[in-house]
């Protein structure tokens, strides 16, 4: 029997929304591609919510842009509404948040892929990795075929050993009754890969027809509405939006809920799977939150063509009987139909202790992976690790240095950071509370932040990167100029001020002083600041954050460089923790395991304690002696 | 890693009833081995329990050095964790210097200072803030500030320091969860609460701050000067007070010519005191830069005791006295009361022109009112309000720089609430709160803090 061979440079395992990014950044990057699905036709799919970005998920998507990836661009084409979160609060958590229109999404990524050079589209089950002295060297499918390469990048998101649960009804599928993939598992295995079975869920998908939205608060997008991309050109994306719909749940719904709780999969204790505590099904909600009354809901179009419309907020496994009686206790659902039940997934990932800050196994040379897989949860989170994993697999198979992201210099650095540090043990959510340093890491100066990489690694052109070095140098001559500027306590200044309802001026004050004060700004200024030159509206929103933050930004500058000192020592690879005598048990069991590359990533080791790294930096003092 | 086994005199190296040699490291049982000999029988030390007590003999080859108990501590059950012996041998400088000789001639080498404490850091036995304390202890010249390292030494500090520490981070987790789930949990309001809890935290550690004044002053002694005409009764004060003939007390004027210094305990807190020649004209070479000496401390010193002989005029070495003492921290002694009064209260608080010294009447030749003195003193310094027990003191300079920056970056907050600054940006400012007061207890991983930890125990080699 002859079975069929192929050889490539990269093998990438599922073409999700880490697939993609991986399989993109690989080809991109010059090296032969090939990428694999169990259907070509959902390719980028979106299994569950029908929207990209949101708070601190948006910042990941600009850094993916800022990267050189495709998500941006992909929403920038298929979104349906806009808006950016947060406003009221500081720019750091200001937050980008697109409606897609699910089928546009899949296929203009599709067609992405489709036309992107070196890259090869494969349907096949992926069931085997193929190693030699602890080295990657292919994979096989289920048939049998094999496909030799320098690298693999595992992104299987939730199709390993994949069941979907509500009530007591097991469907053995990936989502949306997908074929799931159930042999890589045993073949990671065998390879000594520590596996996790985590769970997700998904709400109902209600018939748009049979809602009652005069009973639901309207939720209209941006009037001026923000491209993700930095490449896409902001009259694109003023386009005619879709509406979301708020509404409540109440006592009614949630008492149906506790009186039905035995019969959840999960409470009932069918599912072995950690769900995410961050996006809770509305079960847990109601567990958790026992004294809320009630629970905001959203219904979200599933896209332009379809009636579908998503019940965002409350996921569910309970049995179909309970969720007809739950979704109709909700205020304008009275008689909705559901077109889809909402159910949990259970699925295999791996333990990410197991992997090197590059998104590369330690134990498997050339072996990476990617989104789901990793124990991350949501689309933006998988993107951002697949680009990473993607970047670092063509920088291998080039043998070239390693791109690592740091939590001092975006989101995707925290994200990975954690995923790879801490202990892991339900699906991981960004959020922007895990970004200590999130003042610098806005979504608005993703570009500045990130650009140089995608540039070094070749995924941004040469004239993209020239505008970010240009913008930056008009921003900080923009930022001298009004650094110098006084303003007289002149009748024209005293008129606007009092228009903003700002204190008159006694004496000539700095221009820098006034845009500080909380009811203006740089753009409000502008009238008397006579010298102004006309600048892009990007490189503005730059100078204004910068003159009206400086001094947070100054402090926050402050706590990085004292966060690179520690991050800057390094840990030799073969460091021998047992000569330390003073560490304590369990610290030198972690220790042992994550093997930090530095001291600042082993002080965030979970069970390793302030004292320990002192017993650790003592040590390393010593020998260096 | 093999460690080296020290030893040193862990009692005072004063003539006492009883002297402590501490031996700790690898080899303590070898070493004490070679030198002891017990009383009965002949069983090594180095085959005994760990914890136990033997009565025996110190030789040096065969000389019999001194009769000794000896104390056997086993790792990890010692203060440095590791093997420890200690010889409780006779209080007498020549014979702890003896004995410490004969065990490191038998392998042991002389303790850095503070080394034992390094070890015991090292070993994961004491934490820094700890360890910081051992080191107060070891250099604290009075009671009082070995009081406060004691507690530091208990964890006093730490727990104080890491209640504070509880509130921030309780803060910062509320902020930061409201951000995340804004649905759930709602910040409407918030700044007007927090503001009252900074303020509260802002207080406590302020008073901490504030102990430190008294803190540095009680470990390092409060530099006293005493000042008065000739043979206004200085040398007989100083008698009075340290109790014992030290400065030579004549009745001609100019005979206290050097300048003595003396340290004095009163009721825990250490006065450096320095005597003067006397204040006044003279053409005396001698005598002279007695008086240069003495002017310039009233200068440097904390704290001024002025001795009026209240048996003669005020005359114009008073009205210098009184010029420069204005605006010190004093105490006036209207001293022989004793004798027919000349000089009164009244005139002196005349000269004195609004300054609010206390007065006191003594006789320091007599005894009479030194106690009323040494109250006075004492309430001075303390207000009257410091209590030995609850109070933590801070005594380490490290520990109150960390304050006072975390104080800097609470009133950050404090201004960002009161700009209206939006929620999310009180956080890096708590943060850094957080993080400062963590360097005090070793909560945070501070790089720098290890150099310290280096040049504090001379460490390297």
């Amino acid at each position: 029997m002859s079975v069929i061979e192929e050889t490539y440079d990269v093998c990438v395992v599922g073409a999700g929304h880490a697939g993609c990014e991986a399989a993109l950044a690989c080809a991109r990057m010059g090296l032969e591609t090939i990428i694999f699905t169990v259907s070509v036709d959902s390719i980028a799919m979106m299994p569950c919510n029908p929207n990209i970005g949101g708070s601190s998920k948006g910042h990941l998507v600009r850094e993916i842009d800022a990267l050189g990836g495709q998500m941006g661009i992909n929403i920038d084409k298929t979104f349906i509404q806009s808006k950016m979160l947060n406003k009221s609060k500081g720019p750091a958590v200001h937050s980008l948040r697109a409606q897609a229109d699910k089928a546009s999404y899949s296929m203009e990524m599709r067609k992405t892929l489709q036309s992107t050079e070196h890259l090869t589209i494969r349907q096949a089950e992926v069931s085997e990795i193929i190693t030699e002295d602890n080295k990657i060297a292919g994979i096989k499918t289920f048939s049998g075929a094999i496909y030799h390469s320098k690298a693999v990048v595992l992104c299987t998101g939730t199709y390993l050993r994949a069941r979907c649960l509500y009530g007591d009804v097991i469907n053995y599928t990936g989502p949306n009754g997908l074929q799931p993939a159930n042999h890589l598992t045993d073949s990671l295995k065998a390879h000594g890969v520590e596996m996790f079975r985590f769970k997700t869920g998904t709400p109902a998908r209600m018939d748009k027809n049979s809602i009652d939205f005069s009973k639901m608060t309207e939720q209209t997008g941006d009037e001026r509405v923000v491209p993700f991309s930095f490449t896409t050109d902001p009259e694109s994306v003023q386009i005619e939006q879709a509406s979301c719909w708020l509404t409540y749940t109440n006592p009614k719904t949630h008492e149906i809920i506790r009186a039905n709780l035995d019969r959840s999969p999960i409470y009932a204790g069918v599912i072995e799977g950690t769900g995410p505590r961050y996006c809770p099904s509305i079960e847990d909600k109601v567990v958790k939150f026992a004294d809320k009354e009630r629970h905001q809901v959203f219904l979200e179009p599933e896209g332009l063509n379809t009636n579908e419309m998503y019940v965002g907020g409350m996921s569910s496994s309970l049995p179909e009987d309970v969720q007809y009686e739950m979704y109709h206790t909700v205020p304008g659902l009275e008689h909705a139909k559901i077109v889809r039940n909402a159910y949990a997934i259970e699925y295999d990932c791996i333990n990410p202790n197991q992997l090197l800050p590059t998104l590369e196994f330690k134990n498997i040379k050339g072996l990476f992976s990617g989104g789901q897989f990793n124990g991350s949860s949501g689309y933006e989170e998988a993107a951002a690790q697949g680009i990473v994993a993607g970047i670092n697999a063509a920088l291998y198979v080039k043998e070239k240095e390693q791109l690592v992201l740091h939590r001092s210099e975006s989101y995707i650095g925290v994200l990975i950071d954690d995923l790879v540090t801490k202990e892991n043990h339900e699906p991981y959510r960004m959020m922007t509370s895990r970004a200590e340093y999130r003042l610098l890491l806005r979504q608005d100066n993703a570009d500045l932040r990130l650009s140089k990489y995608g540039y070094q690694v070749g995924l941004i052109s040469q004239e993209r990167y020239d505008w970010v070095v240009k913008k930056e140098k008009l921003i900080q001559d923009e930022i001298n100029r009004v650094e110098s500027v006084t303003i007289g306590a002149k009748e024209n200044v005293q008129k606007l001020l009092e228009e903003y309802g700002s204190t008159p001026l006694n004496t000539g004050t700095r221009l820098t002083e006034l845009i500080r004060r909380p009811e203006l700004d740089y753009e409000k200024l502008a009238p008397i600041d006579e010298d102004r030159p006309e600048l892009p509206e990007e490189v503005q929103e730059q100078v204004n954050i910068n003159i009206k933050y400086d001094g947070y930004i100054k402090r926050q500058i402050k706590q990085v460089e004292h966060f690179k000192k520690l991050e800057n020592k390094k840990i030799p690879d073969d460091f021998d923790y047992d000569a330390v005598d003073s560490l304590r048990i369990e610290a030198r069991q972690k220790l042992k395991l994550y093997r930090p590359v530095s001291i600042g990533q082993a002080s965030r080791i979970s069970g390793v304690s302030p004292a320990d790294i002192t017993m650790l930096l003592v040590y390393m003092e010593q020998i260096k002696k | 890693m093999k460690t080296e086994t020290i030893a040193a005199i862990a009692s005072a190296m004063t003539n006492s009833g009883i002297g402590i040699i501490r031996i700790s490291g690898e080899d303590a049982f070898d070493v004490i081995d070679k030198i002891y000999r017990p009383q009965k029988g002949n069983k090594l030390l180095s085959q005994c329990k760990s914890h136990t007590i033997h009565y025996g003999h110190i030789y040096d080859e065969d000389e019999i050095i001194d009769e000794v108990m000896v104390l056997l501590m086993r790792a990890p059950n010692s203060y440095t964790r590791e093997d420890t012996v200690e010889i409780d041998c006779h209080g007498g400088t020549l014979v702890m210097r003896r004995i410490l000789e004969v065990v490191l001639k038998n392998g042991a080498r002389p303790a850095e200072p503070g080394e034992f404490t390094k070890r015991a850091f090292l070993n994961g036995r004491i934490d820094l803030s700890q360890a910081e304390s051992v080191m107060d202890v070891i250099s604290s010249k009075n009671d009082f500030a070995l009081k406060s390292s004691m507690q530091q030494l208990n964890g006093a500090l730490t727990g104080k320091i890491k209640e504070i520490r509880g509130k921030i981070i309780h803060e910062i987790a509320f902020i930061e969860s409201a951000l995340d789930d804004p649905e759930h949990i709602s910040i409407d309001g918030y700044g007007e609460n927090l503001l009252i809890i900074i303020e509260k935290l802002m207080q406590k550690m302020n008073q901490m701050i504030a102990s430190s004044e008294n803190g540095s002053l009680l470990k390092e002694g409060i530099n006293t000067v005493i000042v008065g005409k000739p043979n206004a009764g200085k040398s007989s004060l100083l008698n009075a007070l340290v109790g014992r003939e030290r400065a030579i007390v004549t009745d001609i004027a100019g005979t206290t010519r050097d300048v003595l210094e003396e340290q004095i305990n009163l009721n825990g807190i250490t006065l450096n005191i320095m005597d003067t020649a006397g204040i006044r004209s003279t053409e005396d070479v001698v005598e002279k830069i007695g008086v240069d000496k003495a002017l310039s401390l009233v200068d440097k010193a904390d704290f001024i005791i002025y001795v009026v002989d209240t048996s003669t005029a005020l005359d114009e070495n008073d009205e210098k006295i009184i010029d420069a003492i204005r605006e010190k921290k004093a105490i006036i002694l209207l001293n022989k009361s004793d004798l027919i009064q000349v000089t009164g209260e009244d005139e002196i608080k005349e000269k004195l022109s609004g300054a609010d010294h206390k007065m006191i009447a003594i006789s320091a030749k007599e005894n009479l009112g030194i106690d009323v003195l040494e109250e006075t003193i004492t309430e001075m310094f303390f207000h009257g309000t410091i209590s030995f027990n609850d109070e933590v003191y801070i005594t380490n300079i490290r520990h109150k720089n960390a304050l006072i920056q975390a104080v800097e970056s609470l009133k950050l907050v404090k201004q960002s609430v009161e700009n209206g600054m939006p929620e999310d940006f009180y956080s890096i400012d708590l943060m850094n709160a957080y993080e400062e007061l963590g360097t005090i207890i070793g909560e945070a991983v501070e790089d720098d803090l290890v150099n310290e930890i280096f040049s504090k125990f001379c460490m390297g080699k």
